[in-house]
């Protein structure tokens, strides 16, 4: 399985990614020799084996619904590049 | 002599007896720092106003006679993703320029119930990615054993700190091996405590089911304080361990008789440096001499340890980084189009390349039609390394081998290809994966550069982990060598 730039540019779409013809390039490149590596995992045999999706046998943290203290409107703006009457601004989402 | 050469104990007797004030210890690390840093640029950020205030409270304590905390008057210094409130934190990214946290991390919190001083925040890999702190986007930090070699990564600012005498410990964080490689390549302590010991509240997430915070230090007896301090269950980390918190300083008791010590054929085999190897089986030969007894065993997946990991922490990062999209922190690049535009050209201009190529990587090991192939198929690896381990843990009560197969290498040469970066962490990433507790004490030197030891222990079990390296510290002298600046 080897993947081309056009494979790249579609990833890089789904990332919300704006790569330069050099990066998408570089990167075609790059990850072909990656997931060449990577396919050495299809020489074992896991057709019997679970998934580990964490290491610590973790299920659901639940706390009671109370009410406590959260952040001001003022302290969850302090790093927001651009902000309006107290909300994030972002631009047009409908045009 | 620099009061930094005193184990932390007798610092303690030193401030109790008047000899020697917080003021003076804050000051000697930033008279350091401002010696050497030019050299090793360790630090992004320094805490000097901040420090000093706290040193001034402190020494006001000490006069009252008030308890004091287990790390009284320390000066740290702290991975920079690590979030302190109102002191800016970058992650080492453009991206994050200009961030101040609204809140501390809980290990900076500890750390203050602790009474340390926080003196700053310290270089590393954009996002903790990369094992040589090249990718820093503020410049890499050097390795004080050599200026021309990188110090490790992703906590090379972290270890090289505590190399260069500018603080007394620091934190780092560890997701492949972020901790202990550096650490082995800085000649000093560093300890992955097992995944959930250690909150994660405030660390920003690059692979959430790898990721951990552990002490750099130059003794196995600092560390042992540090992660008492830092230790403990957590409400706010969801994924944090309910589990008791032992006295690991009296687990430092010397005494190692009948400790049953497995070595990896895999871990001294092919591609280990010969240097590497030699250190590693003499330091076996000391333990041997304590009253250990070692035997070759097979960890016969390590070989694919690499692979998984990579796909599974990219896709994590994949998704962890979404979150910054130029809306409500970080770069904000605005050409006046829309939405889409905007987060197109805030990530672009925001992330460094070793960023977008994992990112890039993890979206398509993640993207419809390859989730099966690449991700479920390396998380039934991982159960496969974690197996491993589980097996050789029934027979022995510690893993041991080199942390890194070579020392420090030469900075430049290795940045052409992302591949051969990533299988210097061939013997650290099985230990992340498994989710198990290892630490890098210095074990030797070859060509005048720190070999580090890996000593890897069962889930929750730091206390052998640090018994064991104790009782090799107390035996060698490695670990009181220092760098020449």
């Amino acid at each position: 399985m080897s993947i081309t730039v056009k494979d790249v540019q579609h990833v890089a779409k789904l990332a919300r990614l704006q790569l330069s013809p050099e990066e998408e390039a570089t990167f075609t490149e790059q990850m072909n020799a990656i997931l060449q590596y990577a396919e050495k995992l299809n020489e074992l045999d896991t057709e019997n084996v679970e998934p580990t999706t964490h290491v610590l046998q973790v299920s659901n943290v639940m706390r009671d619904d109370v009410v406590k203290e959260s952040l001001t409107q003022e302290e969850a703006l302090l790093n927001a590049p651009e902000h309006e009457e107290g909300h994030f601004k972002v631009p047009a989402v409908l045009e | 002599m620099s009061l930094f050469q005193y184990r932390l104990p007798e610092v303690h007797n030193m401030l109790h007896s008047k000899e020697v004030s917080v003021r003076e210890l804050t000051e000697e690390s930033l008279s350091v720092i401002a010696e050497r840093d030019s050299k090793v640029h360790a630090f992004l950020t320094l805490n000097e106003e901040g420090a000093r205030d706290q040193a001034r409270a402190l020494d006001d304590k000490l006069a009252t006679g008030a308890a004091r905390g287990l790390l009284f008057g320390l000066p740290a210094g702290i991975k920079d993703n690590i979030v302190t409130q109102g002191l800016r934190t970058t992650c080492a990214s453009q991206f994050l320029n200009n961030f101040q946290p609204i809140y501390d991390a809980t290990v900076v919190s500890k750390l203050r119930q602790a009474d340390a001083v926080t003196i700053g925040k310290l270089n590393m890999d954009e996002f903790a990615m990369g094992g040589s702190n090249e990718n820093s986007s503020f410049g890499a930090v050097r390795n004080p054993w050599d200026l021309e070699r990188v110090p490790g990564g992703s906590s090379g600012g972290s270890a090289a700190a505590v190399a260069a005498g500018e603080v007394f410990f620091t934190l780092g964080s560890d997701t492949g091996g972020s901790i202990r490689q550096p650490a082995s390549y800085c000649g000093v302590v560093g300890l992955k405590p097992t995944y959930g010991l250690v909150s994660r509240y405030g660390l920003v997430a690059f692979a959430s089911s790898l990721d951990q915070i552990g002490p750099i230090t130059r003794s196995v007896e600092d560390s042992a304080y540090v992660l008492q301090a830092i230790a403990g269950y957590d409400a706010q980390d969801s994924t944090s361990a309910k589990v008791s918190i032992p006295d690991y300083l009296s687990s430092l008791t010397g005494d190692i008789s009948g400790l049953r010590i497995a070595v990896p054929k895999e871990y001294i085999g092919e591609g280990v440096d010969a240097s590497v190897r030699e250190s590693v089986l003499s330091a076996l030969k000391v333990l041997e001499g304590l009253g250990a007894v070692w035997e070759e065993v097979s960890l016969p997946h390590t070989e694919y340890a690499v692979a998984a990991y990579y796909l599974l922490s990219s896709s994590e990062a994949s998704s962890n980084l979404a979150r910054f999209d130029g809306v409500r922190y970080g770069t904000r690049v605005d050409d006046g189009g829309g939405l889409l535009d905007l987060y197109h050209n805030s990530r672009s201009q925001g992330f460094g390349p070793e960023v977008k190529r994992r990112i890039m990587l993890g979206t398509y090991a993640l993207s419809s039609g390859y989730y099966d192939a690449y991700y479920l198929k390396a998380q039934k690896v991982r159960t496969l390394i974690k197996q491993d381990f589980d097996e050789v843990f029934k027979k022995y009560d510690v893993v041991i081998g080199p942390t890194a197969p070579t020392t420090a290498f030469k900075l430049g040469s290795q940045t052409e290809d992302p591949l051969t970066m990533y299988l210097n962490d061939i013997l650290t990433i099985p230990v992340s994966l498994a989710g198990i507790p290892a630490i890098s004490i210095p074990c030797g030197f070859a060509e005048g550069l720190p070999v580090g030891l890996q000593i890897i222990g069962k889930e929750f079990d730091e206390s052998t982990v640090l018994r064991v390296a104790h009782a090799f510290e107390q035996h060698t002298k490695h670990h009181k060598a220092r760098p020449q600046m």
